[in-house]
């Protein structure tokens, strides 16, 4: 368990923050650029000092101001995957993975070099300077130096900022091994949500320096009060889904995979999962379009059925419908319908109707493994 | 012409034990200075500034005469030296060097200071999470970074004191084999009728000791930059 409460007035903004994340997984600090994600994380890792507050990471005191306690850095041992690498240019790629390594206490070295090299695939670079590396070949030296450390935490700070897509692609299923088979909590900085819903389990939403929200992250990511933060283009569901069977098709590429959710399944792009893989599977509102009836000879092969619970108001053009696709209304997918289809299909809370979702809406950004 | 006389190879000998131990000497100095200045703040930093750049601006002279007062044998802290250890360096090589010294420590430091304030604070943050306590970081990450600059600062504080005459010749005179140095040597020369060959010998020697100091304090800068940089 993380528990987190700081403050501090830097310049004219006040960061002052509380929550308490269960260090099981990924914790994701999610906000705008200048939500002050940035500097709770140096807080956390001890490079930034709050004027007052507690923070305790399984018990242990890191900081506690009324205490007098404020563990130096290198006595937290939080590992610090920086936005742009920081590796120590003086350094072959062998010195800066060993850096924190050779510190680390003898019987706390649970990671070694060769685990690390092997998992991030970079033997060939060892004696090389960063200088010569690729933008995503030092943010993966900075993965590993930070992960030789043996962190009792994992601290990532947008760590694919700065990397183009086919990069982040490159990264991204590292990160999920270091959570699956390292086991190691990991507080994961972003503004993307695509990287949200693939990674994290829980989700802090950070705004202006105070923290707007805290919970699982299809929780947090389907309330319409947050949607000012979660962001309006993607906003949309998180949904819990597993898979069920694959469709080979004519061969492979053109294969489908059949996952199930609350009330009802989807037919997404293949997958190369087996069956029983649980999933999270993001729905963008702009994606779903909304039927009264079933629709009859329509190339839309996802057709769910559900009641609508919550019809929000009138943004431009725009209304967002919530449609829960259980009786208890726990699973629940959004449609971005037009205000005018809203009135002429009468929608309102009550009613039934039918959430008709494209195939290709839902791509290898939407759908995130879960855990454990 | 090659080879020196008894009394040239002599100077070039004094100075440059003289210069080689002014540079070691006030190498940590000239490093703690460096430091304060670049990364610390406190009250009174600008006249530390201002006393460290004084013998920039200050008549040589002036600072030999101040060191006379100070490390005299009636001086505050010559008349403790002497009476606690017995030591006097004044009149000795070991005060040419420490007028040598004081001649070049702005040089040195501004040269080092520059170099730190270019050394990346968050390098020596992502030092700190990896588990080295601040003096580690200061050795692993901040010295070798910062290594062209002190070997800039070295080199150049070596350059200037291979050349100190004014503080010297006012603090610790003009004694052959102790403190006559080249420059005294060339001083003393130009001043003795029919030395005027042997000057000019020694003005070479000295711009040649002088341009080899230079030169490879630049080549080893060079490797230790594409080392860092690769």
């Amino acid at each position: 368990m993380l528990q987190v409460h700081a403050a501090r007035l830097l310049g004219n903004f006040r960061l002052d923050v509380a929550f308490e994340a269960p260090t099981g997984g990924i914790v994701a600090l999610f906000g705008k650029s200048g939500a002050g994600k940035t500097s709770l994380v140096s807080m956390l890792a001890g490079l930034l000092k709050p004027t007052q507050g507690r923070i305790t990471l399984d018990g242990m005191v890191l900081f506690d101001s009324a205490a007098g306690v404020d563990l130096p850095p290198e006595r937290r041992r939080l590992g610090y995957v920086f936005q742009e690498g920081r590796l120590f240019p003086h350094l072959t790629v062998r010195g800066n993975l060993l850096y924190g390594f050779r510190r680390a206490p003898a019987d706390e070295r649970l990671i070694q070099l060769d685990k690390v090299v092997e998992l991030l695939g970079i033997a060939p670079l060892l004696d090389r300077r960063p200088a010569g590396l690729s933008g995503g070949e030092k943010q993966r030296v900075a993965i590993g130096r930070a992960l030789l450390a043996n962190p009792r935490l994992l601290l990532m700070d947008e760590p694919l900022a700065s990397l183009d897509a086919s990069r982040k692609e490159e990264i991204l299923p590292f990160i999920e091994q270091l959570r699956d088979e390292l086991r190691l909590p990991i507080v994961y900085v972003s503004h993307d949500m695509s990287e949200i819903v693939r990674l994290a389990d829980t989700l802090v939403l950070m705004s202006e320096g105070r923290v707007a929200a805290v919970g699982p992250v299809d929780e947090v990511f389907g309330r319409l009060d947050l949607r000012p933060l979660t962001g309006r283009y993607e906003a949309g569901a998180i949904l819990q889904a597993e898979v069920a069977e694959h469709d080979a098709g004519h061969d492979r590429a053109s294969g489908l995979t059949r996952l199930v959710l609350p009330g009802g399944s989807l037919w997404v792009a293949h997958l190369d999962l087996p069956p029983g893989t649980r999933l999270r599977l993001r729905i963008r509102a702009r994606d779903v379009a909304l039927a009264l009836t079933p629709p009859t000879d329509t190339s839309i092969l996802n057709v769910l059925a559900g009641r609508i619970v919550e019809v929000g108001k009138d943004e431009g053009p725009y209304v967002d419908v919530k449609l829960a696709l259980d009786a208890s209304g726990a699973a629940a997918i959004w449609a971005r319908v037009t205000a005018r289809s809203a009135r002429t299909l009468d929608l309102r809370a009550g009613r039934d109707a039918y959430a008709l979702i494209k195939t290709v809406a839902i791509d290898r950004h939407s759908l995130g493994r879960y855990g454990r | 012409m090659l080879a020196l006389t008894e009394l040239e190879s002599e100077a070039v000998r004094l100075s440059l034990r003289v210069a080689f131990w002014s540079v070691t000497g006030s190498l940590p100095f000239g490093l703690l200075a460096a430091w304060l200045l670049a990364r610390r703040n406190f009250p009174g930093k600008i006249i530390l500034d201002g006393v460290v750049h004084l013998p920039l601006v200050v008549p040589p002279v002036v600072v030999g005469y101040g060191l006379l007062l100070l490390f005299g044998r009636r001086g505050p802290i010559g008349g403790w030296l002497y009476e606690t250890f017995g030591i006097s360096i004044i009149f000795t090589w070991e005060g040419a060097a420490l007028a040598a010294a004081v001649m070049a420590f702005p040089l040195m430091v501004r040269a080092m200071r520059l170099s730190l304030e270019a050394v990346d604070g968050k390098l020596e943050a992502a030092a700190r999470t990896l588990g080295a306590t601040p003096i580690e970081v200061f050795c692993t990450v901040t010295l070798p970074l910062m290594a062209p600059g002190i070997l800039a600062g070295a080199v150049l504080a070596f350059a200037r004191s291979l050349g100190e005459f004014g503080a010297t010749i006012t603090f610790v005179s003009n004694i052959p084999g102790e403190t006559r140095t080249l420059p005294v040597a060339i001083y003393t020369l130009t001043q003795t009728p029919g030395g005027d060959a042997a000057a000019f010998r020694l003005a070479v020697i000295s711009v040649l000791l002088a341009l080899i100091a230079l030169v490879a304090s630049e080549l080893l800068a060079r490797r230790v930059r594409t080392k860092i940089h690769g």
